[in-house]
């Protein structure tokens, strides 16, 4: 009996030990570097996958304020029924006319023409949640700045010399740059920070939620399963619990059989 | 580590009751250890299914299989009697024709020398298993192969010496009458198949859903 | 009920007249005598083999829409993971299989550090072992391109032009491992039919020897002593065995459970695992025009990628660095003969040999920390040094890492030697 329970501690033990590596890996070590612009702070992005409404209402931009230029190529229309819309409504308020409500979120400009009137083909954002992560984008999109010395009249602080214009100029208007000097240890240091400028379509809380949605719906195309996912998750992680219980009477009713 | 000196192996047990050994063929096992090996072998084949149910479904359509092969709207108020127009479902030929007077009335007079003219066997919907095979007597709605080896019959509209006109699939010389009935001894064992289809309006028909949401 | 029993029995005796059925089962499974104290440590072996039939599962159904076209394949998976029904779940059960094969691949080995199993009579079971070790590194490697995303990308181009550095043949060997002069279409076709058929078949084969190398040779057990020595004089089985069928199939039961939580978790709430697992940047379609700021090869290689950096170059070139990394995985076949030892099992070894065995373990997780990290992650050595001021602290410590890490294997004949050991027990304990 005495060797049962220690086996059982010691299962208990090493259950406990590869929890904390567990833990320990992905809490402490820091996740991979993520290719941004600088090493501007970042805010954190509202993402929520649970809010179909700021969902919809983030497709609703992207629709309207990306897809000039982005396309969504692996992403299908009909799949925003995810969101809680018909197919009559996506049909109705976010398709361009010629489209089959089961086709890709593709756009009408040619990559290679992109490429030539931009100098660069303005990325895919199936997938770019993923890859520049939430926050990230959602910081970029509240710090442009009216900046004259640039081409197109625009400037980032989280991405200097970014060669995307606001793409949300009409919902934000014209930000502008604000520049302090500071004290910090006896050095003067620049503090740069955006305040509001000639006033957009909303107002600086409406926009911060617009921004916040369509992050959201970002977050969401990257990963359309991801709600679906968790809740499978969920059920299985049960099943294995009870699995684990009749596997471990199993064994503790067979190896009654070893003297020890 | 108990160091206990009477270890012998692999020890008999005398577990509830009957004396077992294991991996002796016949050798009658503890009440418990059935019970808990049946129980977790269901709750096994359980979570086995469970996991082998996703790879069974990739096999069905994929969204863009199912995107391309969504049904087809199109307009039929441009075509003229006595003429046909090809469209696209599934990746399948589709054939929609007008058919004059003259043409409804051939269907008759070659009934006796089809081999199913009253469209007995199912290659049709329950709406289109009539006289013409279709919803409206004119309009004929098929899908273009052969019920032999999935070639694309010819249309032949026009009647020619000893034939009221129909379709002829060139690869094994199947004919089919301006029904897509299959004339009798032809390698084509069954009518041509009419797809799901219904009426938006007077000149719009959609292909590949009816009423019944097919 | 019996009829069926009798039928059932009937058709075993008829395959058994002409295929050694009944011997086979006896000998690999119900007579099979397994020392019966398999603690922890031991549900690995059991483990990878799971994972082994996952990934080939997994793998052939991935392949039924994946395009090996560098036009089409960063797409493909993307459809893969959206339009084919369930082809999310089969996809990450596959890239978190993948990094969970290293994991009880790497728990394995650790297994055979502490009790010794590379020992007298299993060297040619451990050198199995290490061929299966570098076969999954090339496995691993050559499907870590098929998303052909950035870090597939780069780091195929990186790790390809690491043959370059070959002296005399280099640059040429490195052009007819891409099939182009940059990575490409050519090489992302080669990569897919060596991931698919070439290294899966070499894998199964290694297995399978691995496999009849254990089963002649016999398990070993973390108190390191040989069963066999101690059989039953009348049964002739050994007295501190158990058959493996049905105890340790009904104890690598619960083993197998717990991997599947584990595996599930991850799968489920996070297959990118931190960035880990599935690294943010390769969710970036390949472009062979721009590097990402940061390149680091998938966790499982950056312990030798961290020693490759710490190398300086030599002669003008990295050679001495790829030689270091190279030689990093061959050394361990060498195991073996490097212990001298009396005793095959951490519990009766020395304090020697408990120091040098925890020093290189912890060398081998920091550097696998650092070949994740920039080398800037530190920052730099203070400029006042000689010699080693204003050098990244994290090379210095890759470097100091490095020798530690080699120092456990070719000081090993030495250390194993002096070491105060303990006597090993008669039987089990």
């Amino acid at each position: 009996m005495m060797k049962m329970a220690m086996i059982r501690n010691r299962a208990v033990a090493a259950l406990a030990g590869l929890g904390a590596l567990f833990t320990v890996f992905t809490a402490v070590a820091p996740a991979p570097a993520v290719a941004a612009g600088s090493n501007f702070p970042l805010q954190r992005a509202p993402v929520n996958l649970q809010d179909a409404v700021s969902l919809q209402r983030g497709a609703h931009l992207f629709v309207n304020y990306c897809m000039g230029c982005h396309s969504a190529n692996y992403m299908r229309f009909n799949r925003l029924t995810d969101l809680g819309l018909t197919e009559e409504q996506i049909k109705e308020y976010l398709l361009f006319a010629t489209d089959k409500v089961g086709s890709p979120m593709t756009i009408a400009m040619r990559p290679a023409d992109a490429a030539e009137w931009m100098g660069k083909a303005p990325p895919d954002m199936t997938v770019i949640a993923r890859s520049k992560r939430p926050d990230y984008i959602y910081t970029l999109l509240k710090s442009y700045y009216v900046d004259e010395s640039r081409a197109l009249g625009w400037n980032n602080l989280a991405y200097p010399n970014i060669g995307m214009p606001h793409p949300l100029w009409q919902l934000q208007g014209a930000p502008e740059l604000k520049v302090e000097e500071k004290q910090s240890h006896g050095h003067a240091v620049q503090v740069k920070s955006i305040v509001a400028g000639e006033r957009g379509m909303m107002t600086a809380v409406e926009y911060d939620r617009a921004v916040g949605d369509l992050v959201n719906y970002l977050v969401y195309m990257g990963e359309p399963w991801k709600v679906q996912s968790t809740r499978i998750g969920i059920i299985v992680m049960f099943f294995l619990a009870i699995l684990l219980v009749f596997v471990y009477l199993l064994k503790f009713e067979f190896w009654r059989d070893i003297k020890h | 580590m108990s160091n206990s000196p009477s270890m012998t192996a692999p020890a008999v047990g005398k577990a509830g009751g009957a004396s077992f050994t294991p991996g002796t063929p016949g050798a009658e096992m503890p009440q418990r250890r059935k019970l808990l090996l049946a129980a977790t072998s269901a709750i096994g084949a359980v979570g086995a299914a469970a996991v082998a149910a996703p790879f069974v479904a990739s096999w069905f359509p994929s969204e863009r299989a199912k995107a391309a092969g969504a049904p087809v709207d199109i307009d039929i108020a441009a075509i003229e009697p006595g003429m046909l127009l090809r469209a696209e479902w599934r990746g399948q030929p589709v054939w929609v024709v007008r058919r004059t007077p003259e043409m409804l009335a051939t269907l008759d007079t070659v009934k006796p020398r089809l081999a199913d003219p009253d469209s007995k066997a199912a290659q049709q919907p329950d709406y289109a298993a009539n006289a013409t095979r279709s919803i409206k007597p004119e309009m004929l709605v098929l899908v273009g192969i052969c019920t032999h080896l999935g070639c694309s019959p010819t249309d032949r509209l026009q009647p020619t010496e000893g034939w009221a006109g129909g379709f002829y699939c060139p690869c094994h010389g199947s004919v089919f009458d301006l029904a897509g009935r299959v004339f009798a001894g032809m390698p084509a064992p069954t009518n041509l198949v009419v797809p799901p289809y219904m009426y938006l309006n007077d000149t719009r028909l959609r292909i590949g859903e009816d009423s019944k949401g097919a | 009920m019996s009829r069926i029993i009798a039928a059932g029995q009937g058709l075993v005796d008829w395959v058994d007249e002409r295929f050694p059925l009944v011997s086979t089962w006896k000998y690999h499974m119900s007579e099979y005598y397994a020392p019966k104290n398999f603690n922890f440590w031991y549900y690995f072996g059991s483990l990878a083999m799971i994972v082994l039939v996952l990934q080939i599962v997994t793998g052939i159904f991935l392949t039924m829409n994946y395009k090996p076209d560098a036009l089409a394949a960063f797409g493909s998976v993307e459809y893969i993971m959206r339009d084919v029904s369930g082809g999310w779940f089969i996809r990450y059960m596959h890239s978190t299989g993948a990094s969970m094969f290293f994991v009880v691949v790497y728990l394995h080995m650790m297994r055979a550090l502490l009790y010794g199993s590379y020992r007298k009579p299993r060297e040619l079971l451990w050198i199995f072992g290490c061929m299966i070790y570098l076969a999954l590194m090339a496995e691993a490697f050559m499907g870590y391109l098929l998303p052909w995303g950035q870090m597939s990308y780069w780091g195929a181009q990186v790790i390809v032009n690491l043959f370059a550095t070959v002296p005399v043949v280099g640059p040429e060997l490195s052009v007819w491992i891409r099939g182009d002069f940059l990575v490409s279409d050519a090489t992302l076709n080669r990569f897919f039919a060596l991931h698919v058929i070439a290294l899966p078949l070499v894998l199964v084969g290694l297995v399978f020897l691995h496999l009849v190398a254990l089963h002649e040779v016999g398990s070993n057990n973390p108190d390191g002593i040989e069963i066999k020595k101690n059989k039953d004089p009348v049964t002739g089985k050994p007295v501190d065995g158990i058959p493996f069928f049905p105890y340790y199939i009904v104890k690598d039961l619960i083993g197998i459970v717990v991997f599947f939580i584990v595996f599930f978790a991850i799968l489920f709430f996070g297959p990118e695992m931190g960035g880990y697992f599935l690294e943010y940047n390769n969710f970036l379609p390949a472009d062979p025009l721009q590097t990402p700021a940061h390149i680091a090869p998938v966790w499982y290689f950056t312990p030798f990628y961290a020693m490759l950096r710490a190398v300086p170059a030599m002669f003008g070139s990295q050679f001495a660095g790829v030689a270091v990394m190279g030689a990093g995985v061959i050394i361990l076949f060498f195991l073996p003969w490097l212990d001298k030892s009396p005793v095959k099992s951490i519990r009766y070894k020395g304090p020697i040999f408990r120091t040098a065995l925890t020093i290189f373990v912890v060398s081998f997780l920091i550097l696998g920390y650092l070949g994740v990290a920039t080398t800037d992650v530190w920052g730099k050595m203070p400029e006042v040094l000689p010699i080693i001021g204003g050098v990244e602290v994290a090379t210095i410590v890759s470097r100091i890492l490095t020798v530690a890490y080699f120092a456990f294997f070719l000081a090993m004949p030495w250390y194993s030697r002096i070491d105060k050991c303990k006597p090993e027990p008669e039987r089990l304990t």
